[in-house]
């Protein structure tokens, strides 16, 4: 294909790509080098009956004014980025100094919001991910043995959690397991207690999150692991239980070998998706026990009446550079394997 | 497949039913849960003191009179005007697909085509562009659309998704070109047709399974996204998902959880049918990039 044909025919798609993602990334770090103008004061004097006292008020005016003339705000270089609310190094350090155990300096750093975010949104993406291979596989096991007229019916079903939007499927489960749900309600009988709710507890409350990561990758991971043990080759299969292999052998020795690509292939797409954890922490409303990187950005962009764009900026920067340091042994496999075909 | 040897380990077969049989249930019932108690009044469908008033709708019967009553339907539909979020749904989510589509067509077969560097990079490029968090690209957009005052319209939203949706599209378009083989189009360009016109004749007939399983992944971001929707749509134009979580918090004070509760049925139904027609290309487009693995 010519230069020029390619040209013309990736236009379309790359300048997509260019305006709406690029150029945003780059629009989102300009804001993040400006924080907001500061409200502009003036001082009045408030005359009563017992004479007169000056007083400090906001001129909304002028500081409209300000807003209309240079809508970033001021230029604050990398103050965003080390502030408290995100990088935080100057606490950092006070921490680190003024502790004396690795406990509470610990304590000390989760007491900052993007540390804490990072924590769960890390936690939330260690935790879900081989729970969802482990089960996602064994799924796929189990199904594979089933006589193939359940087949058909036990995928259809299977997909749905994954299929149905997340803030849906959230919502869905958030109302089984509330207070006044029936396993919510369940629970709180069968250990006789009636203050036990996922909205009382830290710990239930990102158990609950976990959970609902689990319940709606599994379908991905089952599917891809179904395809793959179709693949299996029969014969190497045939060839163990001559040799006398156990059903449990040949599944570690032969099928478990044949599935390790796909293994990699759902590690990856589970990391960059589990890293995006959002619409759960919206649905069931675990702000105040939880928060992810992206419900940060989000709460920055909804504060009320003036959105924090220099702080969303620094924070989706930040959100940015770690999902390239996760995808990074994918890009340098796949740039290595790119230089070895085209040398051939 | 039934060999004497497999058919020995009948415990270990049972295990692995029992589990599947378990998976399906957390799959499925929380579904069936939420369709019935849909049909049923608050207390209900929330039934701290016996969770059978849900099946049996005790509450339901002395409200309304009935076992089942629509009352949530008709409060989400009618009197929350629902109907309108999803009309624009209807109307993001078909030329958000139309669009990507088409310029994921011409982009993943130009790719698949190309044995140039530069398209390897496009691809890596568009790969990072998939991972990225889609909030983390809303919050650029923001201060230039209200600059431009384009903020709140369907148009606007309906061309970030389509971008949004590019790197997938055209990764997905462009392993399925791949697949057509190349012999294809070049001999139609030997008889004398142009690059478009071996595409447009030649290649557009075979490619249909291809295209319907990218439009379906395409439907179905554009259809669950809550990022994006949720801060470039005015609460005129919202549509579907962002009006699911604005009804929680209007309706939690008034007690008409049950508004939400329908309304999340009524996002879900669509999908349903969709996945029971189309479940063949949905399994197909899945594990289209984990067979080369």
């Amino acid at each position: 294909m010519k230069h020029k044909t390619f040209f013309w025919f990736i236009l379309p798609t790359l300048s997509a790509m260019v305006l709406f993602i690029a150029l945003p990334i780059v629009s989102v770090f300009i804001q993040s080098l400006h924080v907001e103008h500061e409200q502009v004061l003036v001082t009045v004097e408030n005359c009563g009956p017992f004479g007169c006292t000056e007083g400090v008020a906001v001129d909304q005016e002028a500081t409209e004014a300000l807003r209309e003339e240079a809508p970033l705000g001021r230029f604050n270089g990398l103050g965003t980025y080390t502030n408290r609310s995100h990088l935080a190094f100057g606490e950092l350090a006070e921490a680190w100094a003024t502790t004396d155990t690795i406990g509470e300096f610990w304590n000390r750093v989760m007491s900052l919001p993007f540390y804490r975010a990072l924590t769960f949104t890390l936690t939330y993406t260690f935790v879900v991910t081989p729970f969802v291979l482990m089960l996602g596989l064994a799924i796929a096991v189990g199904v594979n043995n089933l006589p193939r007229m359940f087949k058909g019916m036990t995928i259809f079903m299977s997909l749905l959690p994954m299929m149905v939007p997340p803030v849906v499927g959230s919502l869905i489960l958030l109302w089984m397991v509330d207070a006044e749900g029936i396993i919510g309600a369940t629970i709180q009988n069968l250990f006789n207690d009636p203050s036990l709710s996922i909205r009382a507890s830290r710990t239930l409350m990102w158990i609950m999150l976990i959970v609902y990561g689990i319940w709606s990758s599994i379908p991905f991971s089952f599917i891809v692991f179904y395809a793959g043990l179709q693949t299996v080759p029969e014969d190497t299969l045939e060839a163990a239980q001559i040799d006398g292999a156990s059903k449990w052998q040949r599944m570690r020795h032969v099928v478990v070998p044949h599935l390790m690509p796909l293994v990699v292939f759902i590690t990856l797409i589970q990391l960059m998706d589990n890293f995006r954890v959002f619409e759960p922490i919206i649905s069931f409303q675990a702000g105040a026990y939880a928060q992810s990187l992206s419900t940060i950005i989000y709460n920055d962009l909804r504060e009320a009446g003036n959105p924090l764009y220099g702080s969303a900026g620094a924070t989706s920067i930040l959100t940015i550079i770690g999902v390239v340091i996760l995808l990074s042994p994918v890009l340098v496999r796949t740039y290595r394997d790119f230089t070895r075909k085209s040398t051939h | 497949m039934a060999t004497k040897a497999q058919s020995r380990f009948t415990a270990l077969k049972a295990f692995s039913i029992t589990f599947v049989v378990l998976w399906l249930l957390i799959a499925s019932f929380p579904f069936l849960w939420t369709l019935w108690g849909s049909f049923k009044v608050q207390s209900d469908f929330f039934s701290r003191a016996d969770w059978t008033n849900a099946l049996y709708g005790v509450f339901t019967r002395q409200e309304t009179g009935g076992a089942f009553t629509t009352r949530g339907y008709y409060g989400a539909w009618v009197q929350e005007e629902f109907w309108r979020a999803v009309l624009n749904t209807v109307i993001v989510v078909f030329f958000t697909v139309i669009i990507s589509l088409t310029f994921g067509t011409l982009g993943g077969y130009a790719l698949a085509r190309s044995g140039f560097r530069y398209a390897f990079w496009i691809l890596m490029l568009a790969l990072v562009f998939r991972a990225m968090p889609h909030i983390t690209l809303v919050s650029g957009y923001l201060l230039p659309f209200f600059e431009w005052n384009v903020w709140g319209i369907l148009p606007t939203t309906i061309i970030v998704l389509v971008a949004i949706n590019q790197p997938f599209t055209l990764w997905m378009l462009h392993s399925f070109f791949k697949n057509i083989p190349k012999d294809m189009d070049e001999s139609a360009m030997v008889d004398g047709c142009t690059r478009f016109q071996a595409f447009r004749h030649v290649i557009i007939p075979v490619m249909w399974p291809g295209v319907i399983t990218t439009g379906l992944f395409s439907f179905l971001l554009a259809y669950n996204d809550f990022a994006v929707t949720a801060m470039l749509l005015s609460s005129e134009n919202q549509t579907m998902i962002p009006a699911v979580v604005s009804f929680l918090g209007t309706t939690q004070e008034a007690g008409n959880v049950m508004y939400a509760v329908a309304a999340v049925v009524s996002a879900t139904a669509p999908l349903f049918v969709l996945v029971m027609f189309f479940q063949r290309q949905i399994v197909s487009g899945l594990t289209a990039g984990a067979v080369k693995g």
